[in-house]
């Protein structure tokens, strides 16, 4: 059977957001006869013309409408049940942002069809890894294959896939009634000066080898010249040289940044809990037989006192 | 002002959870179950209410099998007025799950159903939605803050890109994030008195759901393990590696 | 209880305190005695079982008297003992198997079931629920009410207090739970039972406590290695220069078999690790070839009271008893006290039932339960083998083992003699100097493993924003005195890696407790060479997670 693809395209402000892209690689798995990705905007141009350049992209469809100023689920999902079936396709994909989390359940219900979450890894076009008890174990699940399958995609899983394409881009006209029961109030977007160690892309960390209150400083320092957000171990926290809330593992905060960076953090089991989906994990400690070591990407063994100026300085 | 809540039956959030050796599943046998955490908060939400005068009745419903009572037991104890329990001994997906809400919603006419965003088990975040699409109502996810006035919700969101605030007409679906609140201590003649409050009991069959398309769980492996990666021997060559990645 | 807060209060007519094999024994039978009595249960464990932890090979002779039909009740008693092993071993690849005759006949198994106390806790407190017994699970009694010297109940613990001592949101004050009698039966070295052993001369008469410290995991092991119903004791390896105790390996059902170690806490160089130890038996040949291709899948740790008849306190006081390991019932010589505190429990209740079944109102000692259990069969276990831990604590495993085979198979436990061990087990602890630092190898992340990793797999957890429940009477004594002197042991007798010494910023050493990780075992209170750590409870539902264990 053909797998014919439509990826819902995550975007704000008029530009695309890069998951959108690693939906794509994801999809590029599934033996696809064509992936289209749909841009639900007030005006798309500018993201469809992103969306084109993505390899693997078959056809941008842009649908502009003045109700998708702001993406709300309600109002989208009708449109893409319509574009879904006047596509006839077999798979409706997003991402797993908090857009495709809110989004794609309403669009599975309403074609009133099963939906596989957090698609990690691809067996086939309907046969997925995903995974539950917060990473702590993975399924393999089969999707019935006489129905639409409708999905999101772990972002974490999967690099973004490459630009260098020009797909064509085509206007779409879809006839869907839209509810007028949620209206958009407004979006304060996030604007601290160091960002949140949550959501952020990039994590710097301390453990109890940074030593005291006072040191941390080094580690804000290096954080902030490189936008990161500051995290600490519990052995820090329980030390007193950061808040509470600043703790990553098991019972802190559990993250997945792209680059996670930790400094005198030894490696405990229920640290290494809270960072295992991070991307990358560099870990700088003076014990080289540090547990950390087993698990990090990059390692370096080292004072951290000597290495962060050092590193500052070189980063640029 | 009516609320309906739904609570389901997890694995407690502290218990390591252990993969069986066949595959089959989490043993999840002689384990500690709690209510679902973001349930809690779902709960405590509409205890607030209640105790604001927002509320007049709270019911709290689950899905699941006969050892699930405890946790609406938990939910009564919480405050809750009432509970009904879909006895059903077989795992529940989130599209049947929507579709037992749905008909309850019907048979109830709460102003606002409030759930969790999702079970800390099957981690699927679907429920919610798949609920309010099917009753065509509008649907909050993620809430922070909810403010309720009349016949609309003003729920903040947490999404992403920051906090969206976002307005809906009742009867909604919210489903509550990590910061709405913290939920409340029980306390223990709360429990006692929870007892005593009615459960109502009820199938699959008595709401004439039938149970959804499913996905098939195949098997059930440990989360594949990280590898040591390279070790450097300078800053220098720490850098070239971050930029390499792209990651500086 | 010197501030002024307004609490609930709740009258019962008996309330027990903890949830386990006494407790729940004592609350099914006042019920089957006197059904219309309220009785009242509460635990500090998130459920029932969270906070059980036994070896455990079971003797079902209490469980026969409480529930003689618990085969059609489906209690989990489901791994007959077929076939008992024991081991003297003498080095990590060397043993001696003790042939059949010469193994002291209380360590013979017949009749006996492998279970998991966890499992049978559960299974205890869904019968006392169907009898009508109230059980409050995640409630932990803070501590006694005591009124013009008698017992009139307990206070349970707050909830809601952060890790200064202030209020938060949401603060929930403890509340007062009231009976005419109560029965306390919170297991080895409970809190409550140690302020009134002390506070009303329980032990007056009685030689100090002996305890050791229990350190288990679950293993599944390779089917092929699995044998349902063996049972093997050992002694001798790894403590025979540095310590005594002893170690067991039990097959229970689906491939499982529990493993452990038990350290007698009388030992006397403080650099003895039992966490260590542990990990360095299960690579004893005799154990390796079980677990090897294994996967371990809980761990958790607990001390034992083990001082047997000699060190028994009086059970009773004004308003109370003792019941279970909170006394000291249990058999050293068969290592088992699961039945002696279903005794214990029962024969209180026996007693509790009887002095309110005419109308009393408690409040006066409960003589009929000493009585009874001095008549009983769990007194004549105890007397038979009241000279077992004193004679290895004396003349050492070896020699105290031969002793203790003609002790028990001669005279049957009668022998005229009596023996005593009036050093209390934290006065042992020798200083460091006199000591050799002990060198244990590294984990091998296959059999052995380091400890936060151990920890990981009791489930234990703890609000982290509340006050640290290991108080320290005075905060100066690890550095000043234990660190010089014994090179603060608190570092390696917990099993779960509470203390450490750590250097500040100026790398000075700083105590550190990490109470997070506490998994409720009780040791540090027990061997704390200065007396200065108390184990106070934690916020209610707090400590290990244990499923089966």
């Amino acid at each position: 059977m053909s797998n014919k693809i439509l990826i819902i395209a995550d975007h704000l402000d008029g530009s695309l957001n890069e998951s959108t892209a690693r939906a794509v690689a994801c999809a590029q798995q599934m033996s696809p006869t064509g992936i289209d990705v749909l841009v639900l905007a007030e005006d798309g141009a500018s993201v469809a013309a992103e969306a084109a350049q993505i390899e693997g992209v078959s056809r941008v469809l842009q649908a502009d409408n003045a109700a998708n100023a702001h993406p709300m689920a309600a109002l989208l999902t009708p449109q893409i049940v319509a574009a879904a079936q006047q596509g006839e396709y077999s798979h409706v994909l997003g991402p797993n942002t908090t857009f495709g989390k809110d989004l794609m359940p309403r669009v599975a219900a309403k074609l009133g069809v099963a939906m596989v979450t957090d698609i990690m890894s691809v067996h086939s076009a309907h046969e997925f890894d995903r995974p539950i008890y917060a990473g702590n174990a993975v399924i393999t699940v089969g999707a019935p294959t006489d129905q639409v399958l409708v999905a999101s995609v772990r972002c974490a899983s999967y690099p973004a896939a490459p630009g260098g394409n020009s797909a064509e881009i085509e206007t779409l006209s879809l006839d869907a009634e839209l509810p007028g029961h949620t209206r958009f109030v407004n979006l304060e977007q996030a604007s601290s000066d160091r960002p949140d160690l949550q959501t952020a892309p990039k994590v710097i960390s301390g453990g109890r080898g940074v030593g005291s209150e006072e040191n941390f400083k080094v580690i804000y320092d290096l954080a902030d010249k490189i936008g990161a957000a500051v995290g600490a171990s519990r052995a820090a926290v329980d030390a007193g040289y950061v808040p509470n809330d600043m703790q990553v593992g098991q019972t802190g905060k559990i993250i997945s940044p792209e680059l996670y960076m930790c400094f005198g953090i030894s490696g405990a089991i229920q640290h290494l809990a809270g960072i295992k989906d991070a991307q990358t994990i560099v870990a700088i400690n003076k014990d080289e037989e540090a547990p950390i070591f087993e698990v990090a990407d990059i390692g370096l063994v080292g004072d951290l006192f000597k290495i962060i100026p050092e590193l500052e300085e070189k980063i640029g | 002002m009516k609320v309906l809540v739904s609570v389901k039956r997890a694995i407690d959030y502290n218990v390591r959870i252990q993969i069986k050796p066949d595959g089959s599943g989490v043993v999840e046998n002689g384990v500690k179950h709690s209510m679902n955490p973001f349930d809690e908060i779902a709960v405590e939400q509409a205890m607030r209410w209640k105790e604001a005068g927002t509320a007049e009745e709270v019911v709290a419903v689950t899905i699941g099998p006969d050892a699930a009572k405890e946790q609406l037991r938990s939910a009564l104890a919480f405050g809750c007025d009432r509970a009904i329990h879909i006895k059903t001994d077989e795992p529940v997906q989130p599209l049947t799950a929507a579709r037992v809400f749905e008909a309850i919603a019907q048979k109830e006419e709460p102003k606002v159903f409030m759930m969790g965003k999702q079970a800390i088990d099957d981690d699927s975040n679907q429920t919610g939605q798949m609920t309010s699409a099917l009753l065509e109502w509008p649907q909050a996810t993620f809430a922070s803050e909810i403010e309720l006035s009349g016949e609309t919700a003003k729920v903040t969101r947490e999404i992403d890109a920051g906090l969206e605030t976002l307005e809906v007409d009742l009867p909604a679906v919210i489903t509550a994030d990590l910061r709405l609140n913290e939920p409340r201590y029980l306390k223990l003649p709360d429990i006692m008195k929870a007892k005593k409050k009615p459960i109502e009991d009820m199938s699959l069959d008595d709401l004439g759901v039938e149970a959804a398309a499913r996905l098939e769980t195949l098997k059930t492996t440990p989360p594949p393990t990280r590898e040591a990666g390279v070790r450097v021997e300078s800053v220098d060559e720490l850098v070239a590696k971050l930029k390499e990645k792209g990651l500086v | 209880m010197t501030e002024e807060i307004e609490r609930d209060v709740m009258e019962y007519d008996v309330l027990i305190v903890g949830a386990g094999p006494a407790g729940l024994s004592a609350a099914c039978r006042l019920k089957q005695k006197s059904p219309d009595l309220e009785v009242c249960i509460v635990e500090k464990g998130s459920e029932v079982g969270a906070h059980l932890l036994s070896g455990a090979v079971f003797e079902p002779r209490a469980l026969d008297e409480l529930f003689p039909d618990w085969k059609e009740k489906g209690a989990p008693l489901n791994v007959p003992v077929t076939r008992d092993e024991v081991y003297f071993f003498t080095g990590e690849t060397k043993s001696k198997k003790m042939p059949n005759a010469f193994v002291p006949a209380p360590m013979h198994n017949d009749g006996n079931y492998i279970i998991s106390l966890g499992q049978l806790g559960r299974w205890l407190a869904e019968q006392a629920e169907e009898l009508g017994v109230e059980i409050y699970p995640g409630f932990a009694a803070q501590d006694a009410i005591v009124e013009d010297g008698v017992v009139k109940g307990i206070v349970t613990g707050e909830m809601g207090v952060d890790k200064n001592g202030e209020p938060k949101d949401g603060h929930v004050p403890g509340m007062e739970l009231r009976a005419k009698y109560t029965l306390f039966g919170e297991g080895c070295r409970g809190h409550i039972g140690k302020r009134l052993i002390r506070e009303f001369g329980l032990d007056a008469d009685v030689d100090p406590q002996h305890y050791g410290i229990g350190l288990k995991e679950i293993w599944e092991i390779d089917p092929d290695k699995h044998e349902p119903g063996l049972v093997i004791h050992g002694a001798g390896w790894p403590l025979n220069t540095s310590g005594s105790g002893g170690s067991f390996l039990y097959h229970l059902e689906d491939n499982m078999v529990a493993v452990g170690l038990i350290v007698d806490l009388n030992y006397e160089n403080p650099y003895l690790s039992p966490f260590k130890e542990f990990q360095r038996f299960k690579h004893h040949t005799e154990i390796a070839r079980y677990l090897e291709g294994g996967k371990r899948v809980s761990y958790g740790s607990r001390a034992i009271t083990k001082g047997g008849l000699n060190s028994l306190p009086k059970m009773t006081l004004p308003g109370a008893a003792l019941i279970g390991c909170d006394a000291g019932t249990l058999n050293f010589a068969k290592i088992k006290g699961n039945h002696t505190a279903m005794k214990s429990g029962m024969l209180a209740a026996e007693a509790a039932a009887e002095a309110l079944a005419g109308g009393g109102e408690g409040g006066d000692e409960l003589t009929g339960y000493t009585d009874a259990f001095k008549n009983s069969w769990a007194y004549e276990e105890l007397y038979a083998s009241r000279n077992f831990g004193a004679s290895l604590h004396k003349f050492g495993t070896f020699k105290g083992g031969a002793l203790n085979y003609i002790e028990q198979n001669w005279f049957k436990g009668k022998a005229p003699w009596n023996m005593h061990d009036t050093t209390p087990d934290h006065a042992a602890t020798k200083p460091a100097e006199e000591c050799e630092q002990i060198d244990y190898p590294r984990p091998d992340g296959k059999l052995s493993f380091d400890i936060l990793s151990s920890v990981h797999l009791s489930n234990t957890g703890h609000e982290e924003d509340q006050p640290c429940h290991l108080k320290l009477t005075d905060p100066s004594i690890p550095i000043e005195h234990n660190l010089p002197k014994y090179a603060e042991p608190a570092q390696r007798y917990c099993p779960a890696g509470v203390y450490e010494v750590v250097e500040d910023g100026d790398g000075n050493p700083r105590f550190q407790i990490n109470f997070a990780n506490c998994v409720h075992c009780k040791t540090c209170d027990i061997k704390d060479p200065a007396q200065n750590i108390t184990w106070v409870p934690p916020e209610g539902g707090g400590g290990p997670k244990y499923s089966a264990m």
